[in-house]
């Protein structure tokens, strides 16, 4: 019946989609990867300029089209933005994006903001091994399956 | 008999405010029948549906639809009259963006007639009695439409070759679009027929928007008054503008009410509620966790606030249905 293979033989792999910025967070990628640390192949990068481009309109596209999660990930604050204020945006519209979501039934850890220096390696391993975690717990979103327009029968009492 | 073009009017999920912008032509109403016949106009003349349905497809020169769809009734109307008209124009805001009825998409219909049907002070219903879609009377069958759980656009519903936006349509936009029409003078197919600015760029009150807006706490109409002058943003008051179309000639704002997205975005933004809710989380004025928090505690509803007439129409669409349970 549930097909959030919690208790199947073939455990539900989460796709997680990452706004990586281009000067902490995908450099940090890159750093676990030239150090050869490991960690579970379910996010898809995307590499962005700056956490503070991250229009709320990306995330919501992604949970829209299949994305069982989004990690958003920029430089440290205060400080360490390229760009001086742009992970300072995100920031400000990370809480109020979650809160719309919750109203629209996304549970809000299926989004994280996380804040991952070029120097982080192992932590953005362990981000995106830990958001691996608490999506198959969470179990799929499925939102287009889950949402069509009109449920084709049940509908008429 | 005559060779005079043929136009149909027609309502679905509204409340009839779109019906009254047509009358609000006034002499000009005259001078569209001059031009026109109306085959199609419930809310004024005794058409029927056979009298439609009698009619050649493409014989209607152009339907004027408002409303959301909502119930299987409407789905076979706006179908009916898609196959007998060469154009279609989505009127209003529910038609075009699912508009106030479309906030129903925050719930489904069980909660609604849940809410309609019983909860409501003013009903009494111990037997919980609802409609029933088929019922027999004395050996006849009544049916009713299909009440959906999801509204939807009518350019979710079928192809819509126009969009006049509005919560209703001003009068010059709509004169403008008849005579256009008219006079074969069409854009391109899918535009909406208002100006492609952001509702900032022409309000009045744009001087008095500082350089950069800092937000230290929201505040509310319900609860106080705005300056009639200042930028409502200045203010702290969440108004729609920098995310919303121009063109409505700011009737709200001229009432000293902040914009509240009935035009809907303009081309380009996918999403209307997103992209005010990115503009309007970075005008916050803080750089610590908390007092972000505190300051968002002052929007009590961001998504019937940002999508308050764009719900259906947006990438979600709607809230969650549970699946499964």
């Amino acid at each position: 019946m549930s097909d959030n293979g919690a208790d199947t033989l073939c455990p539900f792999e989460p796709k997680i989609i990452g706004f990586l910025c281009r000067w902490c967070s995908y450099p940090g990628a890159d750093l676990a990867g030239t150090n050869r640390i490991k960690y579970p192949p379910n996010m898809i990068p995307i590499r962005v300029m700056c956490s503070g481009r991250v229009d709320p309109t990306f995330v919501i596209k992604a949970l829209a089209d299949g994305a069982d999660g989004v990690l958003i990930a920029g430089c440290h604050p205060p400080a360490d933005c390229h760009y001086q204020s742009g992970n300072i945006k995100a920031m400000r519209r990370y809480p109020l994006l979650l809160k719309m979501l919750e109203q629209f039934g996304i549970e809000k850890e299926r989004v994280r903001l996380e804040w991952i220096s070029a120097s982080e390696g192992t932590r953005f391993a362990q981000v995106v091994a830990g958001m691996r975690e608490t999506l198959q717990r969470l179990g799929p979103l499925n939102w287009r399956v889950g949402q069509a327009f009109q449920p084709a029968e049940g509908e008429v009492q | 008999m005559s060779a005079k073009p043929k136009v149909a009017f027609y309502w679905c999920a509204s409340c009839g405010g779109c019906e009254e912008t047509i009358v609000d032509l006034n002499e000009g109403i005259l001078k569209v029948v001059e031009a026109v016949d109306i085959v199609l106009w419930p809310v004024a003349l005794d058409f029927k549906r056979r009298d439609v349905e009698a009619m050649a497809d493409g014989e209607i020169a152009v339907s004027f639809i408002n409303g959301a769809v909502r119930l299987s009734e409407q789905e076979e109307w706006v179908e009916l009259l898609r196959r007998k008209s060469n154009l279609v124009v989505a009127f209003g805001s529910c038609a075009h963006l699912g508009g106030i009825p479309g906030l129903g998409n925050v719930t489904n219909r069980e909660l609604v007639f849940e809410r309609k049907y019983t909860a409501v002070p003013t009903i009494d219903n111990p037997t919980r009695i609802f409609p029933s879609q088929v019922v027999t009377v004395d050996g006849h069958t009544l049916e009713l439409p299909r009440f959906y759980d999801t509204v939807k656009t009518l350019g979710q519903t079928v192809d819509v070759d126009y969009y006049l936006p509005g919560c209703p349509p001003p009068s010059n936009l709509v004169w403008d679009a008849v005579t256009a029409i008219l006079e074969g003078r069409l854009p391109e197919k899918g535009a909406v027929l208002a100006p492609n600015k952001p509702l900032c760029d022409t309000c009045s009150r744009n001087e008095t928007k500082p350089e950069t807006l800092a937000i230290k706490g929201f505040k509310r109409v319900a609860t106080s008054t705005p300056d009639p002058q200042e930028c409502f943003l200045a203010q702290g008051y969440v108004c729609l503008g920098p995310a919303t179309r121009s063109g409505c000639g700011e009737r709200c704002i001229n009432a000293n009410m902040p914009c509240r997205g009935c035009f809907g975005p303009p081309d380009g933004v996918v999403d209307q509620g997103a992209k005010f809710l990115s503009a309007i989380a970075s005008m916050i004025d803080a750089t610590d966790g908390e007092e972000v928090e505190r300051i968002i505690g002052g929007i009590e509803d961001p998504l019937g606030t940002f999508y308050r007439f764009s719900l259906p129409s947006s990438l979600l669409g709607r809230t969650r249905i549970a699946t499964g349970g």
